[in-house]
């Protein structure tokens, strides 16, 4: 079984590139050259380089004693966290900003939820002088104010998205507007491993420094490239397909994939794609979504707003729906306890989306010689309000 | 032969207009059909409401929020077109996203298409090589003619591609935007609508997007077979009665 795209843009019968006439030049010139420009010596030169000096690459492979102890397992933090940015996002948007300057565009243009994705292309917008329009919904503006203040701080426009739920799904349809309505001088900086081919393997392969790393971090502490298992959250499955990618191919390796269920898969108020979505298009591609029985998108529900997407990426459709991964759901609750514990147990403050990860030691049994690798992709700085408001502190 | 082909016939610049099924109010779909055709109009594109559509600015968009949150699905639409050909003979084309046509299944949704008597699609995020690869025998078995669209930035193999698919006429996008999102035709424009009028395609074009008087209608046939007005006509229809609908094709002709 494959599970990397194929040289149509599928991920078995998922992917593709559903997009309007307007868009299929851009798209198109992406396609044709994104793995022969990602392959020149001097753009993996200025990449990796950047990645280091800039992002602080590489990211510690951290064995978190204290959480093992409590859970009887050996679990190391992949520590996303400690990137610039706070989020495993930078990597992405480091290697979509050269990938923009050698396609000649000037102009970006970018979706976020949360903000985390919109301070990222933000601050390499700064680095590479390029104009950067953030699109944003209106009620994420609204809630996540420090994020919309860091974009502006860094030089970003924040354009308000003001149509249907005025959330990230709305924010993703507003640049996909903007790149039609500028096709020449644009690029879009996709944020998530979600979109038409080749934006989910581009996406993809620029995150997949994260497992990359991995494999020899672990051999130098375990003295095996491989761990147990593979754990990451998965709202459009970023952070997830860097941490599995080179593993996708490993059978002995288990890879375990944590949605949100926000208040319960089962309430209505849930963002667990893979429980409550069919297969379908958004944005462009052909993957599982939440729809009514009618073909309209519904919105989900999470506490993480990095979460709160009604698709996942279609490489995640693949894994879930060959079996490839195993995927499981955390509520809000288990996820912010989740959270607190990693703070008293190891003295780090996740992002919310991260704490679903963590979640799954609640649920899950894992043996004592068990290694467990879980992404931790961001540091909860952004949810400070969240966590304050949710426990009363 | 298919209503549209026969319409392409005929000897003048056709007037098409889109509307958004479920806007104003859920139930004005056949009124406004057959106000339409009472008023002149040549063809009518039948928007299908989606939740996240793409390719619209924000008059279309608003019209198709409306619709969905007034309770149109494609079952409704379905019905409140059945009996439809027994009073318009115009042709009918309906307009929507991929997604809803294929969870209501493609070959279910064009087998009753052609019950109905719609004559054709647009489906602007069901690109031209899928639809060739994977659905034109389904469409074609139920005598449906697709619809794709081109921009000044189609490329001229893709522009002989998308012809030799096509088999009504082709949606020339007047320039590069979403719908709804100009005032007034310039150089670019003329200049590009000459281009394609000179590849001399065996498909006629109809010019769409930015078409919302008489002397953006003009312009944009001067060159091509006819020509689309969309948002002009919802924003007519925000502010008077579907009764009204002839004021606003006499305006434009
Ligand atoms: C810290 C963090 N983790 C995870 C995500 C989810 O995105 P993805 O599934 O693309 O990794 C986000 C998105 O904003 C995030 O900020």
């Amino acid at each position: 079984m494959n599970y990397n795209v194929n040289e149509k843009g599928y991920y078995g019968e998922f992917g593709g590139a559903f997009i309007p006439e307007m868009l299929y030049p851009n798209v198109e010139e992406l396609r044709q050259k994104y793995l022969k420009v990602m392959a020149e010596p001097d753009f993996k030169k200025e990449f990796d380089q950047l990645l280091k000096d800039y992002v602080g690459r590489p990211s510690p492979l951290y064995f978190a004693k204290r959480l093992s102890e409590k859970y009887n397992t050996k679990i190391y933090l992949k520590r996303e966290d400690l990137n610039h940015t706070g989020a495993h996002k930078i990597n992405n948007t480091i290697g979509q900003i050269l990938m923009a300057k050698r396609l000649g565009k000037t102009r970006i243009i970018a979706e976020t939820g949360a903000g985390q994705h919109g301070v990222a292309t933000a601050t390499v917008c700064a680095l590479m002088g390029l104009e950067c329009i953030v699109y944003m919904g209106e009620i994420d503006i609204a809630r996540q104010a420090p994020n919309v203040a860091r974009m502006k701080m860094l030089g970003a426009t924040v354009m308000p998205a003001k149509s249907g739920s005025r959330t990230l799904k709305d924010a993703t349809n507003e640049a996909i507007r903007d790149w039609i309505n500028n096709p020449v001088d644009t690029h879009y900086i996709i944020g998530s491993a979600i979109g038409p081919h080749p934006y989910p393997d581009m996406v993809t392969r620029f995150q997949s420094v994260i497992s990359e790393e991995i494999k020899w971090q672990l051999k130098e502490q375990e003295g095996r490239e491989n761990p147990d298992y593979v754990v990451a959250c998965i709202g459009g499955g970023s952070n997830a397909a860097g941490t599995y990618y080179h593993f996708l191919h490993e059978e002995n390796v288990n890879i375990i994939a944590v949605e949100a269920a926000g208040l319960g898969v089962d309430t209505g108020e849930s963002a667990a794609t893979s429980v409550l979505g069919k297969e379908g298009i958004i944005h462009g591609c052909k993957t599982l979504l939440m729809q009514t029985n009618d073909g309209q998108i519904t919105e989900p529900y999470s506490i993480s707003a990095g979460l709160d997407y009604p698709g996942v990426g279609p490489m995640h459709a693949h894994l879930c729906k060959t079996g490839r991964a195993e995927f499981m759901a955390m509520t809000d609750d288990e996820a912010m306890k989740a959270g607190l514990e990693l703070c008293k147990l190891e003295g780090i403050i996740p992002a919310i989306e991260s704490s679903h990860a963590l979640a799954i030691f609640e649920q899950k049994k894992f043996n004592p010689d068990d290694v467990v690798v879980v992404s931790l992709s961001g540091r909860g700085d952004k949810d400070l309000q969240n966590y304050i408001d949710y426990f009363k502190l | 032969m298919n209503r549209i082909n026969q319409k392409l016939q005929e000897n003048k610049k056709l007037l098409s207009i889109y509307f958004t099924a479920g806007y104003p109010s859920l139930n004005d779909t056949v009124s406004i059909i057959q106000n339409l055709e009472a008023s002149g109009v040549d063809m009518i594109e039948i928007g299908l409401p989606f939740s996240d559509p793409l390719a619209d600015g924000p008059t279309i968009q608003a019209s198709s929020t409306q619709a969905l949150k007034n309770g149109m699905t494609t079952e409704i639409l379905f019905n409140q077109l059945s009996d439809i050909r027994k009073s318009v003979s115009i042709p009918l084309i309906i307009m929507g996203y991929f997604n809803p046509v294929l969870q209501y299944g493609v070959e279910a949704f064009c087998k009753k298409c052609e019950e109905i008597g719609i004559d054709g699609l647009i489906i602007p995020d069901l690109p031209v090589d899928v639809y060739h690869e994977k659905y034109q025998g389904i469409f074609e078995k139920h005598g449906l003619i697709n619809v794709f669209l081109i921009t000044p930035q189609t490329s001229i193999e893709r522009i002989n591609f998308i012809d030799s698919v096509s088999k009504g006429f082709i949606y020339m996008v007047s320039s590069a935007s979403v719908t709804g999102s100009q005032s007034g035709f310039g150089d670019d424009q003329k200049h590009y609508f000459k281009r394609i009028f000179d590849m001399g395609l065996k498909n006629p074009q109809i010019v769409g997007f930015g078409i919302n008087n008489s002397t953006t209608f003009n312009q944009a046939t001067e060159f091509s077979k006819g020509a689309i007005i969309g948002s002009a006509f919802i924003k007519f229809l925000n502010d008077n009665p579907v009764d009204n609908i002839q004021q606003f094709v006499k305006s434009i002709r």
